[in-house]
């Protein structure tokens, strides 16, 4: 059997569900953090919901737990008091586009200098699988069993909502295969090499499975996250300062 | 060398803050607390701090949170309508362990209320105001001067006690203007505190700053470790808080016949009514709670001759009765003499006072 060798930031395996995006995100985080050199003075901020579990034992990182939708004020506020420090907020769909819209979209306009790693799963995780801003028309989640009525609560795409506003870098990736994940690495590393040299706003969205709430295996959810969510969330560089 | 010159209380408080070593803050503006956030605009970069004009209070907090994470000695100011906003952020604080100062320049009351000088914010101060089992220390200024001076305290105690510390100013004392002392310049080290999160070496463990009842089972969390259970230690915390940091003023109240409790605006109005009221015979006292909470029970045992107890606060429900009525654990009668957009007139306070005898 091939030697398993855990990248220097990272402490075990998690906590998440079979099939789930979030341990390849915080992998692939924990990756570039070395290899950029500057883990050493890296802060995660999670938020409360199914990332956080990387402060399960998993990511070897100062790492604040903020409350649902706010690790971008709060990474923010930790950026402010150590302006050295390499800080980065890591957060849903719902917790980024939804309870946390208004902080992403001013902390965009302001284009302050900090890194945001959104993974889009089309559907609220920890709390069991509701409908969120992302979630696709007619898909069916806890809280629309009928399918998502699009008219009534339309798709929200964070390229329509910050492009225009002060960004530096805004893209999105998917985790599909290993061509794609080592796609969505590079932009995750081009998003902190951004704040290294202190060009302003980043912002990766990475497009990831949850199998559990999407009632699917984690094969079948990992194919409708790349053939159908890649319908209204297209991959690609959209601003890139 | 301290300096001595006129100021705004609002401004006051901002550059006293500076001194006590803060370089962090985030504010959104409400009147009657805007002129904190508008000195700092400007003041704030000339000490080489961070400022920043959020985009509402939710934010403010947030972004506090973060700061006292990484070690600042952070802050932030509202009044009564933003401050209801903080009490996420405040949750978390105190969930967290983690130092902080809010300003709340309270106006008066629920909803939008007004913007005219209130005590409108007392309930929501004293009984923490915010989710689940937490308090903060509250302390509550009656001039300029102990703007200032609080405000170097309550970073002082926030550090202490790991605890979110609140001032509770009003539009009366921020908007004000008197002679005050302004401290020498203190200075923060963001390292002071070995669990600020700063970036962890390969060979370090990570300091995590989240949410303790995820990690309350483990016996091996030093909190846990040390305590035996996390309900120990907060109990424990909010007891030793509760004994340590009453503090209080009392003024001719050992033979009073009807001691007023006032805090803030009101109690300057308060004491001049003991002074009034005794030139006419009527032996009045005050005591001035300095902490909300604790509030000072401790001071109601000097109140020997007392026959009655009464408020005097600019709300509509004389909100801090209750907490008279428990220190005087329900012996006596409790009145209240309030006001609201306005200040109590002393006669008015008198006959609500002499009243508690018949």
């Amino acid at each position: 059997m091939a030697e398993v060798r855990l990248p220097k930031r990272i402490m075990n395996s998690g906590g998440w569900c079979q099939g789930c995006g979030h341990g390849v995100v915080v992998r692939l985080i924990a990756e570039v953090l070395d290899e950029l050199g500057v883990a050493d003075k890296a802060i995660a901020v999670e938020d409360v919901a199914c990332g956080s579990m990387s402060m399960s034992g998993v990511l070897k990182c100062d790492a604040i737990m903020a409350a649902h939708g706010r690790p971008i004020p709060v990474a923010n506020g930790a950026k402010g008091a150590r302006p050295d420090s390499i800080v980065y907020a890591h957060l849903g769909d719902g917790s980024a586009y939804s309870i946390g819209c208004a902080e992403l979209v001013h902390t965009a306009l302001r284009g302050d200098n900090m890194t945001v790693i959104v993974v889009n799963n089309t559907v609220y995780g920890m709390t069991g699988g509701q409908m969120a801003p992302t979630t696709l028309p007619g898909e069916k989640t806890a809280s629309s069993p009928k399918g998502k009525d699009a008219d009534r609560y339309g798709v929200l795409n964070v390229v329509d909502l910050i492009s225009d506003l002060n960004c530096t870098y805004l893209a999105r990736g998917e985790i599909y295969d290993v061509a794609s994940t080592a796609k969505t690495k590079a932009m995750i590393k081009k998003a902190f090499q951004n704040q290294i040299d202190n060009k302003g706003f980043s912002l990766v969205e990475v497009l990831a499975p949850c199998p559990t709430n999407l009632h699917m295996t984690p094969v079948q959810c990992k194919e409708f996250v790349h053939t159908e969510a890649t319908k209204y969330f297209t991959l690609g560089e959209f601003v890139d300062k | 060398m301290a300096e001595k010159v006129l100021m705004k209380g609002n401004e006051a408080l901002a550059e006293a803050a500076l001194r006590a070593g803060s370089r962090f803050y985030s504010g959104y503006p409400i009147t009657p607390q805007t002129e904190i956030l508008e000195y700092l605009s400007t003041r704030m970069a000339e000490v080489g701090g961070f400022f920043v004009q959020a985009e509402s209070e939710l934010c403010g907090i947030n972004m506090v949170f973060g700061a006292a994470a990484a070690g600042a000695r952070a802050f932030t100011t509202s009044s009564g309508p933003g401050y209801s906003l903080k009490q996420e952020g405040i949750s978390y604080l105190a969930a967290n362990d983690l130092p902080a100062v809010i300003i709340d320049v309270m106006r008066i009351g629920s909803g939008l209320g007004d913007i005219f000088m209130g005590q409108g914010d007392y309930w929501q101060l004293t009984r923490g105001g915010g989710h689940g089992d937490y308090r903060t220390i509250v302390l509550a200024p009656n001039s300029v001067q102990e703007n200032v001076e609080m405000v170097q305290k309550a970073f002082d105690l926030a550090e202490q006690y790991l605890h979110p510390v609140i001032i509770a100013s009003d539009a009366g004392i921020g908007q004000m203007m008197e002679p005050v002392e302004l401290p020498d310049f203190k200075e923060h080290d963001v390292n002071k505190f070995d669990w600020a999160v700063r970036g962890c070496k390969e060979n370090e463990n990570p300091r995590y700053c989240q949410n303790i009842y995820y990690n309350m089972w483990d016996e091996e969390y030093p909190l846990v470790k040390e305590y035996g259970d996390y309900p120990t230690y907060l109990t424990k915390k909010y007891a030793t808080i509760e004994e340590n940091e009453q503090r209080w003023e009392s003024y001719q109240v050992e033979d009073a016949e009807v001691v007023l409790v006032a805090y803030g605006s009101s109690s300057r109005v308060a004491k001049d009514t003991v002074d009034t009221a005794r030139a006419q015979g009527f032996k009045l006292g005050l005591i001035r709670p300095i902490t909300l909470w604790p509030f000072p029970k401790k001071a109601f045992a000097e109140a020997k001759a007392a026959k009655a107890f009464c408020t005097v606060e600019v709300n509509i429900l004389g909100q801090m009765g209750d907490d008279v009525r428990l220190a005087t654990e329900g012996k006596f009668p409790v009145g209240f003499a309030g006001n609201f957009f306005a200040v109590p007139d002393p006669d008015d306070i008198i006959a609500t006072a002499k009243a508690l005898l018949k």
